[in-house]
């Protein structure tokens, strides 16, 4: 590893970071926008034009604003928990590959990075629950921990299969593995592990439908009520960061990542054949990540017990039931022809 | 880490032969039973193909392109009539003599206690030397306007009032009439369109 190498990763990385900051303050005023017009309004308008200044605003908004800290809350937990949620966040963006061969860390297990810091974030979560001396707090803590543990095993579950089907773990593997066309893609064999996957990403992201914990009805803002400024926007910033992430891992690990859907068809591979893989990868994040928002437009929130039936009851289930049933497909009728 | 190509990690993973048939007759299975669940009544398949949701979804999707209605004030207002009931004005005739004849009907009527008068004799008229309205109180709701016999008190179009020092929010004569010579033709057109 020489000097230069260590230059190129910095920036590398420098890139990405800001990169995610940037996507993830114009997702804000996407999301108000996109919601905007499924209520029948238009979102933020007059900053900017048509609204895209919105995001600096919201930003020096944020700046301004001072950090109260609550007068028996644990300072160091308080100012921590942010971190402690963020950091996770970006550093699952680490092993994002966006071309065959670009990728900031092509670990061997990047199933398992990706497990392992959403389980992180969920600890911060907790913190920033218990710190801020709120019942409130404390409620919307203990309810996203819980959530984010039922649907973290939901999650997992629907991995093990993408790994099995895939043979490998690491994630650039994995996306090489669904190359030669829209039929070899994870989804079909795994549509059922597709579903359980996305809905355990909205119910791990704190997104409507399942967004009870910061029900502003019932919680105010649940664990991020007694945050303020920058420590608020840290927490905005991780949650939109993970719907990224999610709609990244739905494009990487089910949808083919940077393969055309049209490659091996006959006309449409030659007619699109000049569009890179990178900008393929980009339309199907930004479709998920529309859908995130569709779905917050569309569906009425859960409530708490249902939300724990589904995680455990319904998804758990599915999920673990295809392992057998696709390992079943995958080895003994793996042969026929 | 940067030279490493599809086919390459293709190779290294020991995939080629992954892409197998079992897979492919998974994925055609997949595909004709969500078809043919698609097609069922049965309420408890239509809660696991999640129809409603997908509805929902389309209705939302719909409403996205769906004309919007939304006025983008200040820059565009939605109609007004010609009764609304706005800032308090004291009018004057044509001649410039005031109109207010402090006969305490619109004191009387008032609702919320907003008005108070004080009154004096001079040249065999009888004339306010107080008429106060406390703006704070006013809730416009135009009995005043309509108690005036000589239409002295009225509520004109104009609704953006600010009072930024304390006090201010006390209307008194003065204020008012200047209220009235400012809002008077406004005013006048639109009595006569009531």
């Amino acid at each position: 590893m020489n000097l230069t190498h260590g230059f190129l990763l910095m920036g590398y990385a420098c890139c990405i970071i800001i990169g995610v900051l940037i996507s993830v303050a114009y997702l804000t005023t996407a999301e108000r926008k996109i919601l905007g017009w499924m209520q029948g309004r238009r979102g933020p308008n007059s900053v900017g034009f048509g609204g895209m200044l919105q995001p600096l605003a919201d930003g020096i908004k944020f700046i301004y604003k001072e950090c109260i800290i609550p007068t028996h809350a644990n300072t160091i937990l308080f100012r921590l928990a942010p971190l402690m949620v963020v950091v996770p966040g970006w550093l699952m963006w680490a092993i994002v590959p966006i071309a065959p061969g670009v990728v900031f860390a092509d670990i061997p297990l990047g199933i398992l990075w990706i497990l392992a810091m959403g389980g992180l974030a969920s600890l911060g979560i907790l913190c920033a629950g218990w710190a801020s001396h709120s019942v409130y707090a404390l409620l919307g803590g203990m309810r996203a921990v819980s959530q984010m543990i039922a649907y973290g095993v939901g999650l997992s579950l629907s991995l093990m299969s993408v790994v099995i089907v895939s043979g490998s773990m690491n994630l650039s593997a994995i996306v090489a593995s669904q190359s030669g066309g829209i039929w070899h893609w994870w989804v079909w064999p795994l549509l059922p592990v597709c579903c359980v996957f996305w809905i355990a990403s909205i119910a791990e992201t704190h997104r409507n439908p399942f967004d009870v914990v910061e029900g502003e009805s019932e919680l105010v803002a649940g664990y991020h009520v007694e945050y303020s400024g920058m420590g608020f926007a840290l927490f905005f910033i991780a949650e939109y960061g993970a719907m990224y992430l999610s709609a990244l891992w739905m494009s990487l690990l089910f949808f083919g990542g940077w393969h055309s859907p049209f490659s091996n068809i006959i006309f449409l591979d030659a007619v699109t054949s000049w569009i890179p893989g990178s900008v393929w990868l980009l339309m199907k994040v930004v479709f998920w990540v529309f859908v995130y928002i569709w779905v917050r437009a569309s569906l009425p929130r859960y409530r708490y017990d249902q939300i724990m039936y589904v995680g455990w009851r319904v998804l758990v289930p599915v999920a673990l039931l295809w392992i057998p049933i696709v390992s079943f497909f995958m080895v003994c009728l793996g042969e026929l022809s | 880490m940067w030279d490493v190509c599809d086919e390459d990690v293709d190779i290294l993973c020991g995939l080629h032969d992954m892409k197998n048939n079992g897979l492919m007759l998974l994925s055609c299975l997949n595909i004709v039973i969500v078809c043919c669940m698609a097609c069922s009544r049965s309420p408890a398949v239509r809660r696991w193909l999640l129809v409603d949701i997908f509805t929902a979804l389309k209705h939302t999707y719909v409403q996205m392109w769906a004309y919007k209605n939304t006025v983008e004030y200040p820059q565009q207002h939605t109609p007004r009539s010609p009764h609304f009931r706005g800032l308090l004005a004291l009018r004057r005739y044509e001649s410039g003599e005031e109109r207010c004849i402090a006969c305490r009907l619109c004191e009387v009527t008032c609702p919320a206690v907003a008005i108070t008068i004080e009154s004096t004799v001079e040249n065999e008229k009888r004339v306010a030397t107080r008429f106060d309205i406390d703006a704070f109180k006013c809730i416009h709701c135009g009995l005043c306007q309509e108690a005036c016999p000589v239409d002295a008190i009225v509520l004109t179009q104009q609704e953006h009032v600010v009072y930024d020092t304390r006090g201010d929010n006390i209307l008194t004569k003065e204020v008012l009439l200047g209220f009235g010579d400012v809002y008077a033709p406004h005013q006048a057109a639109c009595e006569s369109e009531i």
